[in-house]
């Protein structure tokens, strides 16, 4: 019963979001069976759809992650996407930059470059919402202007490799498998290790949240801020410590990409994740695992939605997604009401 | 015959998962009647008020309104059946004016929906006419006293037209003179023909300003009378079910030295003001100092500064060592709702607050859940916390018992010197001696304790030496051995002593 109350909401706006969907198809001349059925299987029908969805699903996880660590304290982190896009290219500076290193010591470097870089970026705007208390809202967007633009300048101006648009490849050894090469599994889908990294991410962050002294602060920062002065609790540095967790998280889900696909970086290789994390995180009440499945099903869509190209348009697949997530926060809300369901 | 009654609530039964909170409660409210609601913590006094509020509805009952019988849904059915209530936990936003607060969600509209503020101000002035309320409309509602807010709350009913009104411990956080305050207004408001429910834990209260009292005690009604007809005791044996002896005054006296030494402490109010002007005490091992003074004289600044949660200059000396701003000290806060306690986690949870890094509940890595556990436990039983389960959401819980987990976990802390405010508010009887016990308890222990207390009765009977603080200085410092009330009161308002200025 628990768990239907908490999964009604999703799942009724995923039904009725189809149904929408469906007049949307018939309105631009095609069968929406058709459509469907092409989606469903292309995605999770066969191994290498699978295996596409996984690797969109990625980077989702963390940036989810981020936003729902950062919301567990109390704070709105809309700044996973540009902490994601330094992490990122701390990623691949790493992995381009010190090409002679084994990959027992590389692969940890890049990991622990693009956190620290993401949770540098982040612990800005933790850091003046702690001393002076501007918004931490106004500070991670204003961020993402920023990162957005040293980045596209270090890129271009630094770091380009001539008649390109990206940075030096990695080192071998920097690359984060695929698990086709791995297993010969899910062949030809660029689905990697970064995968495994992000589930292992999300096993400690749910520790850290539920079981130990400073995830409980974390809470308890987010509930009653008052609360946690009273009990002797250093309100300001625990929200910049909040805010640098959250923005290390995001700048892990660069891996996927950098070190996992590509191998090196390029400007605009996030697909908005940053901010799709923010709808995941939200969906998913915050809770990791949760999130983990969130980000499949937002995985689904966005891979769907090539899928399906020659049948309906991007612009409609987008405008599907984004009702899609319209639903499925407002049902949800709907139900958290009708239940009286606490905000996990 | 019925339609002298302004509420009859018959039958009522409303459950909490396996908890009766409400059992085929019978209740009649005359019209124009000031009728109090007593007994223990966890009766079911709030249930019941909030099932006539709209904001719970009964698994079984009926109610009538003036005779008739009323569906009640939601508070804005009882508002238009003419009930109002004020909350244990006020409902203003403290950014707004207190006109902007009283009219909030019941405005006075003009042209194109806008609201018609000078026609809203004229019927709030009315209000307060008839009921001879002084308060200016003007003013910042964050800025203003406990007992001005609660003001606030009863002219809002008012100007919604309520005819019966429903008010949940309004005296729990009022000075002694606040109380006074309000009771006169009550009185008019009674005078006015209003008919008005009243929950309190204070008995003196009960028999100086109603004509009925009611009696629940487990979700069950267990007394009916009118007020002329009973006394204190008679009252105390029905609330508890028994009789009940409260504990005598403070036996030991402290040792020679000192826990802490405040040496020229000045601190500055929220608004900039030097609220504590260089003030200087010392706290002897095994003593407890008694604050009084009328509120807003300092006593709150120096409680948050000895706690760290305040900026100060000067300094405290701990166990004969000079302190940094962390102070290991235990603290029940005068507003335990907001400071004292997080709402969305359960008993255990909340005992952890503040003692999560203890190495009792945790290794250093994770928390130790079954220790935690056993612990809270312990402390439920101690304390007589119900319902009594670890695991249980604090929200579930009645105030009283929110407030002795409060109790509970900051006086079991290993701590020497222990700050409380208030401790007893919102207790019934029983649960207030056994806080008064616990208190000297510890002090006998060797603790150093500093009580801060509008109940100066409290005061007199825990305290070693009474602090009368004046205008941000300690105006006299009293053996309470041999001071009294009187004394105390003429040192509160600066009548004697140095007047706090010139000192
Ligand atoms: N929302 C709730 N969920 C679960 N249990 C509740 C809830 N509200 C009250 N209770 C339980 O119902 C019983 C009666 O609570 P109520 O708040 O009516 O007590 P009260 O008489 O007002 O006590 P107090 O003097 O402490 O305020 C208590 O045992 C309480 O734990
Ligand atoms: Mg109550």
């Amino acid at each position: 019963m628990k768990y239907f109350k908490y999964s009604a909401g999703p799942l009724i706006s995923i039904i009725l979001s189809l149904i929408i969907g469906a007049i949307f198809i018939i309105l631009i001349g095609q069968d929406p069976a058709e459509v469907y059925v092409k989606m469903f299987t292309d995605t999770l029908g066969n191994s290498y759809g699978i295996g596409q969805v996984l690797f969109k699903a990625t980077p989702l996880i963390l940036t989810g992650l981020s936003v729902a660590f950062a919301f567990r304290a109390g704070l709105f982190n809309i700044g996973a996407e540009g902490q994601m896009t330094v992490g990122a290219f701390a990623s691949a500076w790493a992995g381009f930059t010190f090409t002679s290193m084994p990959w027992i010591v590389l692969i940890p470097l890049c990991i622990i470059s693009g956190f620290l870089a993401g949770a540098f970026w982040a612990a800005i705007a933790g850091y003046l919402k702690a001393r002076f208390g501007s918004h931490e809202v106004i500070n991670t967007i204003m961020l993402n202007f920023i990162a957005m633009a040293l980045v596209s300048y270090l890129v271009n101006n630094i770091y380009l490799v001539p008649a390109t648009i990206h940075t030096p490849e990695i080192s071998p050894n920097a690359v984060l498998l695929r698990f086709d090469v791995i297993t010969g599994m899910f062949k030809g889908s660029p689905f990697n290790l970064s995968f495994v990294i992000a589930a292992a991410v999300c096993i400690i962050i749910y520790y850290v949240i539920r079981k130990t002294p400073f995830g409980y602060r974390i809470n308890t920062l987010g509930y009653n801020i008052n609360a946690a002065e009273y009990a002797g609790m250093n309100v300001k540095r625990l929200t910049v410590y909040a805010m640098a967790i959250a923005g290390g998280l995001a700048g892990l889900a660069g891996l996927n990409f950098v070190n996992g696909y590509k191998h090196y970086f390029e400007l605009g290789f996030s697909e908005n994740a940053g901010y799709v994390g923010i709808a995941v995180a939200l969906i998913a009440r915050n809770n990791p695992f949760a999130i983990i499945i969130i980000a499949v099903f937002f995985g689904v869509l966005e891979y769907g939605g090539l899928t399906v190209n020659t049948l309906v348009p991007k612009e409609i697949v987008t405008i599907l997604q984004g009702i899609i997530i319209l639903l499925i926060i407002t049902i949800t809300k709907y139900f958290d009401k009708k239940f009286k369901l606490a905000k996990a | 015959m019925t339609n002298h009654l302004a509420v009859e609530m018959k039958g009522i039964t409303k459950t909490f998962g396996d908890l009766r909170a409400n059992d085929s409660v019978d209740i009649k409210i005359t019209k124009g009647t000031i009728h109090a609601i007593i007994g223990e913590n966890g009766a079911g006094k709030s249930t019941l008020m909030n099932i006539l509020y709209g904001m719970y509805h009964p698994d079984s009952g009926t109610i009538y309104i003036n005779g008739n019988e009323a569906v009640i849904h939601s508070p804005a059915d009882a508002i238009k059946l003419g009930i109002g209530m004020v909350h244990q936990h006020f409902m203003l936003v403290n950014t707004l004016t207190v006109l902007e607060n009283i009219i909030l969600g019941d405005e006075v509209t003009g042209a194109l929906n806008t609201i018609d503020k000078r026609r809203s101000r004229q019927k709030v002035k009315q209000i307060l006419n008839n009921f001879d309320i002084n308060i200016g409309l003007e003013e910042i509602t964050g800025t203003l006293s406990i007992g001005t807010q609660q003001k606030i709350e009863i002219i809002k009913l008012l100007y919604r037209n309520a005819e019966i009104l429903i008010l949940d411990e309004p005296t729990a956080v009022l000075t002694p003179q606040e109380t006074d305050e309000l009771f006169k207004t009550l009185k008019v408001l009674k005078a006015e023909g209003k008919t008005i429910l009243l929950i309190t834990h204070k008995l003196n209260e009960v028999l100086g300003i109603s004509e009925f009292i009611t009696v629940l005690r487990n979700g069950k009604v267990t007394g009916n009378t009118e007020t002329k007809d009973t006394d204190k005791d008679q009252l105390a044996g029905m609330i508890l079910g028994g009789s009940f002896e409260s504990i005598k005054r403070k036996q030991n006296s402290p040792a020679e030295e000192f826990i802490l030494e405040i040496i020229g402490v000045s601190v500055r109010s929220d608004k900039g003001l030097p609220a504590v002007k260089d003030l200087s005490f010392e706290v002897h091992r095994g003593e407890i100092i008694g604050i009084a003074g009328v509120e807003g004289n300092g006593q709150h600044e120096l409680i948050e500064a000895i706690c760290g949660l305040r900026d100060y200059s000067g300094s405290f000396i701990l166990n004969g060592k000079p302190a940094d701003k962390d102070l290991p000290v235990a603290h029940i806060p005068a507003n335990r709702h907001k400071h004292g306690i997080v709402m969305e986690y359960n008993l255990a949870e909340n005992v952890l607050l503040g003692r999560e890094g203890e190495a009792e509940f945790s290794t250093g890595v994770s928390i130790k859940e079954k220790a935690l556990r056993a612990y809270t436990e312990r402390l439920i039983k101690k304390y007589d916390i119900r319902p009594a389960e670890a695991d249980l959401l604090i929200g579930g819980l009645s105030g009283g018992n929110q407030q002795k987990v409060v109790a509970a976990r900051e006086m079991s802390k290993h701590t020497d010197l222990i700050v409380v405010s208030h401790p007893t508010r919102g207790l019934d009887i029983k649960a207030a001696d056994f806080v008064h016990s616990v208190l000297l308890e510890e002090s006998a222990k060797g603790k150093g304790i500093i009580l801060v207390s509008s109940d100066l009765g409290e005061l007199l009977k825990l305290s070693d030496r009474i602090a009368v603080m004046f205008n941000g200085k300690i105006n006299a410092m009293l053996d309470s051995a041999t001071t009294n009330e009187r004394e105390i009161g003429s040192y509160m308002l600066g009548l004697s002593g140095s007047g706090g200025d010139k000192g």
